[in-house]
């Protein structure tokens, strides 16, 4: 009852003595042991994970007390995997056990916030107008009313709002946008889908509904690699992490396992354990060296090279000295080397073309369907064949789409000629481009004295063409050994007789180049070969973002994954090509993008590449000083390539190789209200008004504010604070606000201006009207934003989260209900839908819209431009719509039902059916079943007897059903509708689990893995783990390229332009960013120039974690950049000192991290620390530090843009520019005065901000 | 000044000793997570060793001199055959020794505590200030020994022992009348001490309460019964 009279019963007290009365047993009062027993107790535990992007997507214990959520713990009930291999679990990092914090701290949004200026002006012209889109009409049109609010993003200012208000003003400026200057000119970002599939949809499927663009994320990331698509046709498909277990040599290259796959390095310390010898190759002593029996440290962006002479010596040990029977058979089955090129004059050289095709023989080879889509190789007996599988095969007709080896003419059993040295008619002299011999400008980069061509030898046969001329044709086989100077006995000068030889591409060549010793490049190959031979393809390289954020990555890709495919460890377990960078794999794909684009209602959405949008609207182009004549091969035409960067973008969106956003240069509900008036179907009325120059594409004229991407939306992202590749452009010109820009535009510089695209001298700030974010946080982004919406956390929803790493759904389940007035992202769009049906009468009714379309990977229309690059506008060829250009079709939508629409399943399911990948297949089955479980609406509207989905368990259950993943009836289904084109039967893979189907409450009870379906190359079945490529090695199901094989070989133009037919190594290029400001702004301290990487994080995933109070105490507390001793040394720089990092990009305010770990020349700072936090002012730009991203501008690859060309098709995060930034430079300097901008003059700014009434 | 020396001496004494009782007892019924001596040994360790030895060693003796003197009663005192000159030569001696000892100590602590960053930043506003009330009951305490010195006959500490006297005996004109016409360094030592007993229950200090005196005789191992207490 009370302590202090308990206290007093001293001599009352029990004593009971034990152990010989060395002890005793009291009765003293122990009920303060229950404040320590309920520190534990709770009332419930919830299943929930982070969608963070982290690619970990792990199963963890959500705790709740008191209706709080208290802390997390690790799950371990995951499925046992087969005996002899590791058990997944526990998975989870300090990261996610941290994750908690969030909810309930100072940085939770718990409210709408609207900027004050805006809501001010907003209340006085609803004041003035009875309609709330007139309303917006009258802020958004007055110049000056919209400058005073879009100034000051960034600069604090937000004030409470409700939602039926923000609501209400983010409708009517949806509705004024589309109705004014057309849908298009309405976007959103929100990457990731896999890390929280409803929550991306529930977005995704209102733009959809209402005509916006969908932003892709993987490619701005620059986590696409592009190598991939080029090689196989398919985004990324790897390995997940249990199957690293089954190699038996790993190479990790340039992922810091441990520190970025927490979850899953285990698995790297188990299979080492076993026996698996390991090889670190990564430029700083990361955290993953300690994995390696060999450490390997190239010079950063010199990886190529190293895999260039890696590749030299499998290919002379292995392919010519003693060739393994494996490899010989694997590469003649699996990959383009038994193809024939052709080789074209070229002034007094000869140069590598493009493949044979059927169409350039007599009669086509007996093809009558695609010939120009079939390639050729040469038979054993002599003969010419087309052999199955080519893209040719896939469209058009059935049943020879495989890779089996056979003619495609008669069936007939092949056995395709590597080499043509046995049977050449003669050995031609072949010219290759050399890119190593290019000085860099700050000699970091060390270049070779070779010449930029190299010519070589190869064995070559003469054919007879269809027009009956000779056709010279050599075989990928032998072109690749040339390529790599690989000596194959014809007594080449040019190639390589011995590795000491300095010559492209031999170990000595490379040490010079990379720095990495001769010696353990020879050994590491041979090591790395001998096991795949020996275990027949059981070795397998684990690469990650340190080699794909470079402009030339997929030289560094192709170089690697040719050493898989060289090796057979592509498809095969325990081997291949591991590329973890983003958490892309959204296994139930076909289930949701139904879902997430509206395709039941209509068809197609608008998607939109993300940096080709945001180097365009943030006007980057303006500033565009890299040439492209300074990266194209020197065999190319240099006057072809005269233009910038934009221009060949804008040439692609034309050609309908890569999106557009916006799309034409008018708003296309009226181009189609025009064309009704001009009695001419839309379609033609906009071909007509394209070829007479009276209608051009939106991408010509950017800086019109007819072209600005007037809203924007963005949501499960911090763009600004973290991916904004050129952080401080986007905040000059996307915002019109405060930024750190030094840099002058081409105008200002006097520069080449681009060729295609009208310039205005007049730069424009602020494009966007309206930026909304939903958050959990105030991230950075948020701090920019007009509107900041509350949204669920990730233990506050429903939800699912799929990974690459392992094979399991997981769901995110509310654990609680969203604290304060935070709302769930499905609920917040479903709310904007709804205001936004009940706005748009008067404004908007059903309209016809004009979608254009680019030309899609895994169409038929994929195989649209067989050979020469014509531009339409030249008169080069016909605007022939999905052909030359881009598709035009004719999209109705009836904007009053878009509420109606956005909450039930429509009719184009049960119509048009769903598929994906290329195939196909009825799906009412599924319609009628989602009727029955989500049951139908019951009124009178469009969406009568149609199945709900009101809520995001709805829609999760939608995927669910849909999915072959998740529904094995439908798995059964995708199969047969390959089958149908393979001419293989494939059901065997999922008739096991055809039964088995997969719900929401599955997950939620425990982790489920997927139903393996054809939309992925691997399997995952009770016998192997998932293994990317699978299918195609063991079902000899094609890749999705030209030849249908995996391509050591690339023929478009473009590809050859660039000298990129064949994997070469290129150095990192010069953007130019710091002579113009080196030393121009002293502050007395030395300035040293280094080369600027920016690394995943230790202490956070992205920009979450980064301000997250247990993870900053982990680190430094604030933004920090890591530098070597040498370099700190030289620029008078101590550890922890505040330095200041910059180029004209912008600036940053950081501490300095002084370590061994970092090699000279080399400034790392770790991705995405988000400017909120710690940041003081910084000293060139007067303005406060910005991210990581402020020193950094996107700059793209026309390779990249390549459209219409089989597995060089666009596809949605799947192919097109991707967002580099490590070739960069910045100069760092010690900081004199560290201003955090709070003094006096600022406090009365504030003041003055706060005296807005 | 009759009327500040009632108000001050005669029943101030009494709200003080009240706060200092009736506070430690609430404070330990209710709130027994506080009942701490708020250590900070974790973020330093090397500097508290030192000073927390010297002072509480000096403390401790001041204490218990100081409790010894001023309540045991004249007549035991006579019996022993000391003489109140002889009492007071042996308080300052050991006073001053036990003082200076004490006086190393806490400045080391204070010194500690407020130039430390990591104790600065974890010290709550009590921490300093009983810290500093402390040291300047300390230092008035030290500077007694001066004017003692004047006059080394014992008659000033005889004033003040009736006072304590009456105070723990209820009679507060008694004490009134006996420290009226002490020097004035005693009566800010004595007033300076009333308020250390006021803000004691609000502070660290409740710690001395808990003196683990048991330990001394404690078994070796201790468990306790389950059921048992307030359960």
């Amino acid at each position: 009852m009370s302590h202090f009279l308990d206290r007093l019963k001293y001599f009352k007290k029990q004593r009971e003595p034990f152990a010989d009365g060395h002890g005793e047993k009291t009765d003293d009062d122990r009920s303060w042991e229950d404040g320590y027993r309920r520190r534990w107790q709770f009332d419930k535990i919830v299943r929930s994970t982070h969608g963070v992007n982290c690619t970990g997507s792990c199963s963890w214990k959500i705790y709740v007390k008191d209706g709080l959520v208290t802390w997390e713990t690790q799950q371990t009930d995951y499925p046992r995997t087969r005996p002899d291999l590791p058990n997944h679990e526990p998975r989870g990092c300090p990261r996610g056990a941290s994750y908690s914090w969030y909810m309930y701290s100072a940085n939770r949004l718990k409210y709408p916030k609207i900027r004050k200026r805006l809501v001010k002006l907003w209340r006085q012209a609803k004041l003035e107008h009875a309609d709330p889109v007139d309303a917006w009409a009258s802020i958004v049109e007055d110049p000056e009313k919209a400058k005073s609010y879009k100034a000051c993003r960034g600069m604090g200012g937000f004030v409470r709002a409700d939602w039926s208000e923000v609501n209400e003003l983010i409708a009517s400026a949806n509705i004024y946008t589309a109705k004014r200057y057309g849908p298009d000119r309405i976007s959103g970002f929100s990457p990731i889908p896999a890390m929280s599939m409803v929550s991306y949809a529930a977005g995704a499927r209102y733009l959809s509904l209402i005509g916006g663009n969908c932003l892709s994320f993987y490619d701005w990331y620059c986590d696409l690699p592009p190598a991939s698509p080029q090689i196989w046709g398919e985004q990324t498909d790897v390995p997940e992490s249990a199957d690293w277990y089954n190699s038996n040599y790993l190479i990790v290259w340039g992922s810091n396992v441990p520190q970025t796959r927490t979850p899953d390095a285990h698995f790297l310390s188990e299979v080492r354990y076993k026996g698996t010898k390991t090889c670190v190759i990564t430029s700083d002593y990361s955290e993953c060296s300690k994995f390696g029996d060999t450490w390997l440290a190239p010079r950063q962006g010199t990886d190529a090279a190293l895999a260039m002479a890696f590749g030299h010596v499998i290919l002379k040990e292995f392919h010519v000295e003693k060739p393994s029977a494996y490899f010989t058979e694997y590469v003649r089955t699996y990959t383009d080397m038994p193809m024939l090129v052709t080789l074209e004059k070229k002034g007094v050289r000869l140069i590598q073309g493009r493949f044979l095709r059927a169409s350039d023989l007599v009669d086509n080879l007996g093809q009558g369907n695609n010939p120009a889509w079939k390639t050729v190789a040469l038979n054993k007996d002599g003969r010419l064949v087309s052999p199955n599988g080519s893209i040719g095969y896939r469209w058009g007709e059935k049943g020879k789409w495989n890779i089996e080896q056979r003619d495609g003419a008669d069936g007939s059993d092949v056995t395709l000629q590597l080499s043509l040295k046995d049977c050449a008619d003669t050995i031609a002299t072949v010219a290759f481009p050399y890119f190593g011999g290019t000085a860099h400008e700050y000699d970091y980069f060390q270049n070779t004295g070779h010449d930029d061509v190299i010519e070589r030898l190869v064995p070559v046969k003469k054919i007879r063409g269809a027009d009956g001329e000779t056709i010279l044709v050599a075989s990928v086989y032998d072109l690749t050994l040339a390529n790599y100077g690989v000596e194959q006995g014809l007594q080449d000068p040019n190639c390589a007789h011995g590795y000491d030889e300095d010559k492209p591409y031999t170990p000595a060549w490379q040490e010079r180049v990379t720095g990495v010793p001769r010696g353990e490049v020879i050994r590491v190959a041979r090591e790395f070969a001998t096991t795949a031979d020996k275990t027949r393809g059981r070795s397998m390289v684990i690469v990650g973002a340190a080699l794909n954020h470079w402009y030339h990555m997929d030289m560094s890709y192709r170089g690697l994954i040719n050493m898989l495919m060289m090796c057979g460890c592509i498809g095969q377990s325990g081997g291949g090509w591991a590329h973890y960078v983003g958490q892309e794999k959204l296994r139930p794909q076909t289930g949701w993008t139904p879902l997430a684009f509206a395709l039941d209602w209509q068809r197609p959405p608008r998607h939109m590449n993300g940096t080709s949008f945001f180097y365009n609207h943030s006007n980057q182009w303006r500033y565009e000083k890299l040439e492209m004549a300074e990266v194209v091969s020197p065999l190319a035409d240099k006057d072809k390539w005269s233009g910038s960067i934009i221009d060949f973008n804008s040439r692609a969106e034309r050609m309908g190789w890569l999106p557009s956003a916006p799309q034409l240069g008018v708003n296309p509900l009226q181009l189609t209200r025009e064309a009704a008036a001009a009695g001419m179907d839309p379609k033609d009325y906009a071909v007509q008004q394209l070829q007479s120059g009276e209608l051009k594409f939106a991408n010509q004229d950017p800086d019109n504010p007819q072209n600005f991407p007037r809203n924007l939306f963005i949501w499960r992202s911090n763009l600004l604070g973290s991916s904004g590749k050129g952080h401080e452009y986007m905040l000059r010109h996307l915002l019109g606000t405060r930024h750190g820009l030094m840099g002058k535009d081409l105008g200002e510089a006097g520069g080449k201006k681009p060729e295609d695209i009208t310039w205005h001298d007049e730069p424009r700030e602020g494009k966007v009207d309206l930026l909304v974010t939903l958050d959990f946080r105030m991230s950075t982004t948020c701090l920019y934003s007009d509107i900041v919406l509350p949204t669920a956390t990730w233990y506050e929803k429903d939800d699912m989260n799929t990974s690459d790493m392992h094979p399991f759904i997981h769901p995110l389940t509310k654990a609680v209900d969203p604290a304060w007035e935070a709302r769930s992202d499905w609920e917040i769009f479903k709310g904007i839908a709804k205001t936004f049906s009940d706005l748009c009468e008067g404004h908007l009714g059903v309209e016809k819209d004009l979608v254009t379309l680019p030309i899609h990977h895994d169409t038929p229309g994929e195989i649209a431009q067989p050979f020469a690059v014509k531009a339409w506008w030249k008169g080069e060829c016909d605007l022939v719509p999905g052909v030359t250009a881009p598709s035009m079709i004719l999209v109705e939508r009836d904007y009053p039902n878009t509420y109606n629409r956005f909450t039930s399943v429509g009719p184009l399911l049960e119509k048009i059916g769903n598929g994906g990948k290329g195939i196909s297949w009825n799906t009412e089955a599924e319609v009628d079943f989602l009727k029955k479980l989500n049951r139908t609406y019951r009124e009178e509207s469009e969406r009568d007897g149609r199945a709900k989905i009101e809520t995001a368990v709805d829609a999760a259950e939608m995927i669910l059903s849909l999915a072959p993943e998740t529904n094995g009836q439908v798995a059964v289904k995708a199969w047969q509708a390959l089958g149908e084109i393979t001419g293989r039967d494939h059901t065997h893979l999922a008739k096991p689990k055809e039964e088995e189907k997969i719900r929401f409450n599955d997950i939620v009870a425990q982790p489920r893995k997927i139903i393996s379906s054809p939309t992925w190359s691997g399997l995952e079945d009770e016998h192997v783990s998932y293994n990317a490529g699978y299918t195609n090695v063991h079902e000899y199901i094609p890749w999705r390229t030209i030849t249908g094989r995996q391509q050591f070989y690339q023929d478009h133009e473009w590809m050859r332009d660039f000298g990129e037919n064949m994997c070469v190594y290129k150095p990192p290029i010069n953007l130019k960013t710091v002579a113009p400001v080196l030393n121009k702004k002293p502050n007395g301290n030395r300035e040293i120039i280094l080369n600027w990487i920016t690394p995943h994080q230790k202490w956070g995933i992205h920009s979450t974690y980064s301000d997250n109070l247990l993870m900053l105490t982990l680190s430094r507390g604030g933004p920090i950049v890591w530098m070597s001793e040498t370099d700190a040394r030289q620029a008078g720089i101590e550890d922890n000192d505040w330095i200041e990092i910059f180029n004209v990009n912008g600036a940053i305010a950081a501490r300095a991290v002084v370590s061994q770990r970092v090699p000279d020349g080399m400034a790392m700072m770790y991705h995405a620390q988000e400017r909120i936090v710690n940041t003081p002012g910084a000293e060139t730009t007067g303005t406060r530090g910005g991210i990581h991203n402020s020193v950094t501008r996107a700059v793209m690859k026309p390779t990249h843009m390549i459209g219409g060309y089989a597995q060089q098709s666009y596809g949605f995060n799947y192919y097109g520019t991707v967002g580099c930034n490590r070739d960069e430079f910045v100069i760092v300097r010690k900081m004199n005065k560290v201003d955090w901008l709070d003094g006096e003059d600022v406090k009365a700014a504030a003041a003055a901000e706060e005296a807005v009434q | 000044m009759n009327y500040f020396n009632t108000i001050f001496f005669g029943i101030y004494p009494f709200v003080a000793f009240t706060v200092f009782l009736l506070g430690s007892l609430i404070r330990y019924d209710r709130d027994q997570y506080t009942w701490r001596t708020g250590s900070s040994q974790l973020l330093e360790k090397k500097k508290l060793r030192l000073g927390s030895y010297l002072f509480h060693i000096g403390v401790l003796a001041i204490l218990a001199g100081h409790f010894v003197g001023l309540l045991t009663p004249k007549a035991v005192w006579h019996l022993l055959g000391v003489e109140a000159s002889t009492k007071q030569a042996l308080a300052m001696g050991a006073g001053g020794l036990f003082g200076v000892i004490c006086f190393i100590g806490m400045t080391i602590l204070l010194h500690r505590r407020l130039a430390n960053p990591r104790i600065r930043a974890t010290s709550s506003r009590m921490d300093i200030v009983i810290l500093l009330m402390l040291y300047v009951q300390l230092i008035l305490g030290l500077l007694s020994i001066f004017v003692s010195a004047g006059h080394m006959d014992g008659a000033e500490m005889l004033k003040l022992m009736t006072w304590a006297q009456s105070i723990v005996t209820l009679n507060a004109p008694g004490a009134v009348a006996a420290i009226s016409e002490v020097h004035v360094i005693y009566k800010l030592h004595v007033f300076l001490g009333l308020n250390l007993f006021l803000v004691f229950p609000f502070s660290r200090l409740v710690h001395v309460w808990s003196i683990p005196v048991q330990y001394f005789r404690r078994n070796y191992q201790i468990v306790r019964a389950k059921a048992a207490g307030g359960l």
